[in-house]
Formats: structure tokens, sequence, C-alpha cells
């Protein structure tokens, strides 16, 4: 079979079931008694076994198999969920996602695992032993009992329309593969429904360790007849008996193998249509989603901004001409095209829950190695942005996240010493707030320790001793972002090595957004993050230099105004003037940007005052055109590097206008 | 006949230069350029090409030979070589020709002015004189010096 066409899906499925597994796991660790995480957790290991087969890669196979094996066994009540074997769930989990990685990077798939799947089958016959029925051993040619746990499923699935049959499937006594018989047979039942049991146990057959004939317990929709086909078209089966099984015979341990009349299967198979939307086991409920390739909204999105354009082209034209119906049908057309930015933007969202997902598993694993107690309290992971930005902030909440646990949340001793908790919390939210994204990382640790901070700083000679005297508590949480700067007493691996909070910094600037961070001593710390919603399509101020055309984010615009010239003052040789109470150093836009002086500059002048973080500057232009949506375009490879421009957008008129990076032209 | 290759002939000044056609995209008249402040004075600027944002050079400052006013007959070739796309301004572009490989030579020195680091070749057609530009070293990105940023509103 040509498998190429499937690697891609076959990739991205692994990623999203190891995903809900390790999800699974982890609130599996909160209510270890709880069987439908287990069968969840079951549910997705068992698709990843079928799929990583099926594509050949064994190892991947085998190891899920062994997994499975230990949930079997947790959900048939032999063992018991402990942290040791949440432990080597974990490790078996990184195992497989270490694997489609690789694979997804062209590899194998080829891993040393065997120590894990050692601990697996430790974990999975070491329990055995405990006085439970012991199905396994059972003779192969006696009926099937089943547990109470199975008896629940063919009881729940028999209520919704499924049928439970028990299928007695007889093998060529020639029959060399089969065990690929017996994988085969499976996989034509998984089509068309679930297997709840085997017999002789699932490793027991892949081991070829049973004699020509196995039973399986099968819940399914379909009728016995269409499963008995189904199964017969699998070469080299000899011989399948079907059998219905009845609630009623569930409660005797012990009943005999009969025909069941042909007419109740059609009955039967009559009223399963109307129940056909329920499955029995799905906890979930997913909307309708199709997948669909990135590059294909990139595409959309490039037509979109085109569109954008020749609107913006149609508004001159509409303005020019003056004429009423021209200016409805624009008017119109700006609405549909305005709803039709948002469906698009709106698609390439995703929420944020993407990259907090990953974040327990990570917290509870510095945790451990850090002998701290801490809880990671996740709000508000619905919450969606846009591709580009949640591809770029996963590392920068990772080196926060490391931060506050390593930093902030203190030891259990010291916790307690303090009259807090023994386990620390960490908030992470997220949430929408106009034009912006919001993400917060709060803990109730120590908080920051102000003059340990101006001493490391005046240590590593960020500031100097006159600065440090006069440092409000703000500017002083600020130096935390200072390149060269770690407060961490002991350099570990997990946070410190001094280029941290200087590289967020610079990430999430690089995004467009902001980073503060807040702290009240002995109480906690909280960083938090300001991100655009998206990218691609901003609101600027159009403004005109000489007779050159910049855009201006409008993200970084605090106000415009007009002064006169007598109120530019000037101080040390530095163009200033009074903002507010505040003195704004001028910067003049034809002289940065060299622009060939052409008019006269007036008695009035135009000003955009700017901001960068704290700082302010007063972009000195010589007119104002507007506000208006652009989309950003980038200059290019061969223009990579320019200076304080961070793009080009085009103009209704077709021209290109340059956008300005404030954030360079202000030091 | 088995090594041929079809090349664009444009004008630069007084000699006949040629691209193959494979690297070149379009050929555009002159437009609206928009100018990229602090960068070198060879790169003029950059048009809006169909909705891409595409930089602009002009190859007569590129090689230091004076620049021209702009006429009629002046063209912007659009190049495409690896990852980069740019436009030439070139004085003319008006032929197309098949270039025999073995009738190309390799470049002496200095060629009307323009260094050979940035030639391919020279062809001997008959009369004419063609000079095989190499794009990959004429687009060389490291060849663009940004300027420092000015000391300015600290």
């Amino acid at each position: 079979m040509e498998m190429t066409q499937y690697f891609d899906i076959f990739i991205e499925e692994s990623k999203e079931h190891l995903t809900a597994i390790n999800q699974q796991v982890l609130l599996l660790e909160k209510s270890p008694e709880e069987l439908s995480i287990v069968n969840e957790i079951f549910r997705s290991a068992h698709t990843l076994k079928g799929m990583s087969a099926t594509m050949g890669y064994e190892d991947l196979a085998s190891l899920t198999h062994c997994m499975e094996n230990v949930l079997d066994s947790i959900r048939n009540k032999k063992i018991s969920v402990t942290t040791q074997l949440l432990d080597v769930l974990f490790a078996s989990l990184d195992h497989l996602e270490a694997m489609v990685v690789e694979i997804s990077e062209g590899g194998s798939g080829k891993r040393d695992v065997s120590k894990t799947v050692r601990d697996l089958e430790v974990l999975e016959k070491g329990q055995q032993s405990m006085p439970v029925s012991q199905i396994d051993n059972e003779p192969v040619n006696s009926a099937q009992t089943f547990d109470q746990y199975e008896k629940e499923i063919i009881l729940q699935s028999k209520e919704q329309g499924f049928h439970a049959y028990e299928l007695s499937i007889n093998l060529r006594k020639d029959c060399i593969l089969k065990a690929a018989r017996v994988y085969m047979v499976f996989e034509v039942i998984e089509q068309i429904g679930e297997i709840i049991k085997a017999v002789p146990a699932v490793d027991m057959l892949e081991a070829e360790q049973f004699d020509s004939d196995f039973k399986l317990s099968v819940l399914t929709q379909e009728s016995g007849e269409e499963v008995k086909q189904r199964i017969l078209k699998v070469s080299e089966v000899d011989k399948v008996v079907v059998s219905e099984i009845y609630p009623g015979m569930l409660n005797d341990s012990v009943h005999s193998e009969s025909e069941h009349p042909a007419e109740k299967v059609s009955n039967s198979s009559e009223t399963k249509k109307e129940n056909s939307s329920a499955h029995s086991t799905g906890s979930t409920v997913s909307g309708k989603t199709i997948r669909v390739n990135i590059d294909r909204l990139d595409q959309l999105m490039n037509l979109f901004e085109e569109l954008v354009i020749d609107r913006g082209r149609l508004e001159e034209i509409s303005k020019m001409l003056k004429s009423p119906e021209l200016n409805e049908t624009v008017e119109r057309m700006n609405r549909v095209s305005g709803d039709l930015q948002n469906i698009i933007l709106t698609m390439r969202m995703v929420p944020i829950e993407q990259v907090f997902n990953r974040f327990p598993r990570m917290v509870r694993g510095l945790a451990k190695d850090l002998a701290k107690n801490v809880n990671l309290e996740i709000l508000g992971a619905e919450t969606e942005l846009d591709r580009t930005v949640i591809d770029e902030i996963g590392d920068p909440l990772v080196h926060l996240l490391r931060n506050s646990i390593d930093h902030g949340i203190e030891k259990p001793a010291a916790r307690i010493a303090a009259g807090k908790n023994e386990t620390g919390t960490i908030y992470l939210r997220a949430y929408h707030s106009g034009n912006h994204v919001f993400i917060e990382i709060e803990d109730d640790g120590a908080g920051i320790n102000r003059q340990r901070v101006v001493d490391k700083a005046l240590e590593n000679g960020i500031i100097t001793k006159e600065m440090s005297e006069n440092l409000s508590d703000k500017q002083c949480f600020e130096l935390l972002f200072a390149s060269g700067f770690s407060t961490a007493e002991v350099i570990s691996d997990i946070s410190g090595r001094g280029v941290g909070l200087d590289v967020v910094k610079n990430k999430i600037e690089s995004l467009g957004g902001l980073i503060t961070v807040d702290s009240t001593r002995g109480f906690g710390t909280i960083f938090s993050i300001q991100l655009p919603l998206t990218l691609s399509i901003m609101s600027a101020m159009l403004v005109e230099v000489q007779n050159e055309k910049y855009a201006i984010p409008l993200s970084s615009i605090i106000e415009t105004a007009i002064i006169r010239k007598d109120e530019i003052l000037s101080v040390h040789n530095q163009k200033v003037m009074d903002f507010r109470g505040r003195v704004v150093p001028l910067v003049f836009m034809k002289e940065i940007f060299e622009v060939p002086p052409l008019i006269e500059a007036s008695e009035h002048v135009p000003v955009v005052v700017v901001r960068k973080g704290d700082k302010m500057a007063a972009l000195v232009v010589d007119s104002f055109i507007g506000q208006q949506e652009i989309v950003l375009k980038s200059l290019g490879q061969y223009l990579s590097s320019v200076f304080a421009i961070s793009g080009a957008t085009i103009l209704g008129d077709g021209q290109v206008a340059l956008i300005l990076d404030c954030n360079a032209l202000i030091k | 006949m088995l090594n041929e290759q079809k090349v664009i002939i444009f004008q630069l000044k007084e000699e006949e230069y040629a691209i193959p056609v494979h690297e070149v995209k379009s050929i555009e008249r002159m437009q609206p350029i928009t100018r990229i402040p602090r960068t070198n004075s060879f790169i003029k600027g950059v048009i809006n090409l169909r909705g891409v944002v595409t930089p602009i050079i002009d190859l007569r400052s590129r090689f230091d030979i004076e620049e021209a006013a702009y006429t009629e007959s002046t063209r912007i070739i659009i190049v495409t070589a690896g990852s980069i796309d740019a436009g030439l301004i070139v004085d003319a572009a008006n032929d197309v020709m098949d270039i025999d490989a073995e009738s190309i030579e390799p470049p002496p020195e200095v060629v009307g002015g323009v260094d050979a680091e940035y030639l391919q070749g020279v062809a001997k057609i008959e009369k004419r004189l063609l000079i095989l530009l190499n794009l990959t070293k004429v687009l060389n990105p490291e060849k663009i010096t940004v300027l420092q940023p000015l000391e300015s509103g600290k």
C-alpha cells in the first residue's frame, strides 16, 4: 500500500493522540479511581498502536502495546494507579513523543525503549497476582466471562443500539503468520466496531501463543452476518461463529454458545440507525471540523490582502467621483470585506490550548526535580490567537513558567514557615481584551527581592550607584529583563544562566507585544504579556515626511499633536518638547531618513508621540494623512535589515509605503 | 547546437549585457519607486510588483558607472537568483538571443568598467560583444552595507 500520502495524517493524528493521552494521564493522577479516564487513554493508545503498526513503525507500536497492557490491567482492576506507574507512563509518553518527532523529521522512529518496556512489564505482571478473577488463565475453549467493567460497557452500548457479539474465529491449520491474520481481523473489526475482550489475551494472540482459534467480544452496530462476512474476507480464516451476547447472559458467569435466530439480527439492525450518532464511550463531543493545510490558509490570506488593497483603491476612486451609488456600493463592500476579514482571521486562529497543553506535564516534572509542590491552574485555554503568534509564543512561556517554579515558588518548608499553603500555585491565564490577547503567569511565591535585584544590577554594571537610589519598584523589576542578569543564587539548568528574561522580552517585542512584571514581596510575582491578535493586518497612522509616505503602527502611538515652532526647546543640543509635563525628545524624521528637502517647514509642526515600553519620543513629520488598516508585507530577503523599517505596505493608489519600526527610533 | 542558451540582452551605457532567460521574471517600464532611507545609493527603493514588494537596483550605480536620467527606453528587469527577487534598472532591454556555449570566453579583468567578479563571461557573436552577468554575485546581499543608526532621540 502506498503510505506516503497518509504520512502527514499519521503524524498529525499521532501528535493529537499523544496530547490527549498526556492530558488524560494527568487527570488520572488527580483521580486515580476514575476508570473512564483509563478507558480514554486506552482508546487513544490503541488507535496510536494501530496506526503505527499500519505505517510500519514497529518500535512505536510495540511500546504502545506494552502501555496498553498496563492500562488494560488497570481497568480490569488488576493493578491500581500509583505514582510509580504514572511515572513509567509518562516516561513511555516521552519516548513516544520523541519517536513521533523523529519520524516526522524523516527518521525511522527507532529508539531503544527496552528499559521502559521492562518497567511496563514489571508493572503489568508485578501486581497481577492479586486475587482478582484470573481471566487470562481460563481454558481457551470455555465461553467468555466478563468482569464488572466489561459487563457495564456491554449493557451501556446495548442501550445505545450496539450489538455485542461473541466471535469465535478459526484460522486455517496451515496458517503461517497467525499473528498477522489476528492483526488483520482486529483491523477489520475496528473499522466497524470495538473489541472489548479477546481470549486468549491480545498479547498472547500477537505472540502466536494460541492454537488456531480465538474468541473476541465485539461491540458494533453492524449485523452479525455483516461482521462475519467481513472477517471471512481476511485470508486464511477458516470459520467464524457469531453469537450475540444478551444482557441476561451477563449475570451468569458461564453460558453456552448459542446461535441466535437470524431475524433478531435484522430487527436490531433497523433500530441501530436511530442511535447511530451516539457512541458508546465517547466522552468529548467534538465539533465538525476539517483539516486545512496552513499553506492554503496563507494563500487565502494573501488573496484577501490583495482585495483589501483594491478596496482601498476603490474607496479613493469613489471619494473622487462623489457618486452616491458608487459610494453606497463601496460601503457595502467594505462591510462585507470587513466580515470576510474577520472570518479569515479567525480561521487562522487556534486556541492557545495547543501551547498550554504541554505545560502541566512540564510543571509536574520540574516541581518533582526541584522538590517543590506546585499546582498549575490554567484559565482561558480556549482563548484564540493567530497561528503565527502561537508558533512563536511557546518558548517564552516555557521560560517564564520555569522561572516561576525555580525562583518564585519556595520549598515546602519555607512556605510553611511563611504561613502559606505547602503547595504553591501558578496561575496561567489567557484572555482577550480589545485587539490584544493577554497572557499572565502569576505565582504565589516569594516575590522579587528588590534589594537583591538592585545589588545584582550594580554588580553587573547594568545601573550606576546614583541610579539605584531613586528607582521605582517598576523600574527595578524592569531590570530583570536587562541582558546579562540573573538573580538565582545557584545557577540551575532550569532557569538562570542570565540569558533568560531579556531573550523572552526580545521575542515578545518582536511579535509586537509587551511584557511587564509586578511583584509583592512575600506574596508572589505576576508576569503579563500583551500580544496582538494577528501579525499580518494592523491599524496604522499614515504620515507624510516631505512627499514620502510612512505608516506608523497604531499600537506604538500614544497621541498625535501639532505644536508651534516656539514650543520646541533645546536641552544639551537635543531638541525636546513638553508633553503633558514630561520632556520628550523630538526625532526629526526628515533628518533621520535623509529625505530630500522639498517643502519648507511651516509655523506648526505635526508630531506623533510614540512609545517603547516606558520611553517616549515625538516623531516630527510634515503632515498626517489618517488612520488605515494596512497589510504588512516584508521587504524581501534582499533588504532584510533596513534601519527603523519593519516592512512595507501597499496603499490604495498602488504605491508602496514603508512601515516604521518605532522601537529602533527610541533608545 | 546542444549547448545553446537563450539570453535577454540589455544595454548599460554603450555596452551590451546578457542574462539567461530563466533568471528573468519580467521586464517592466519605469514606475514610481518608494525610496528606502539609509541604504546603499544603488538601491533605488521598492516597487509594488502586482502585490509583491520588490527591491529595485540601479545597475549603473551598482557597477559604479555614472548615473543617467531615466528615459522612455529605461526598463526594469525583474530577475530572480536563488531566493532573492529584485528589479534591475537598465538603459534599454530589447533583444532575446541564443548563444552557443562555446562562444563564451572567460571575462578579462575589467569590461566596460564592470569588475570581473560580477561577470560570467564574454560572448562574441558576429560583431557584437555580449557580457554575461553573474546574477548571484550582483545580488549578493552581503554587499549591502546598511548604515549604522544615527545617534538619535535618546
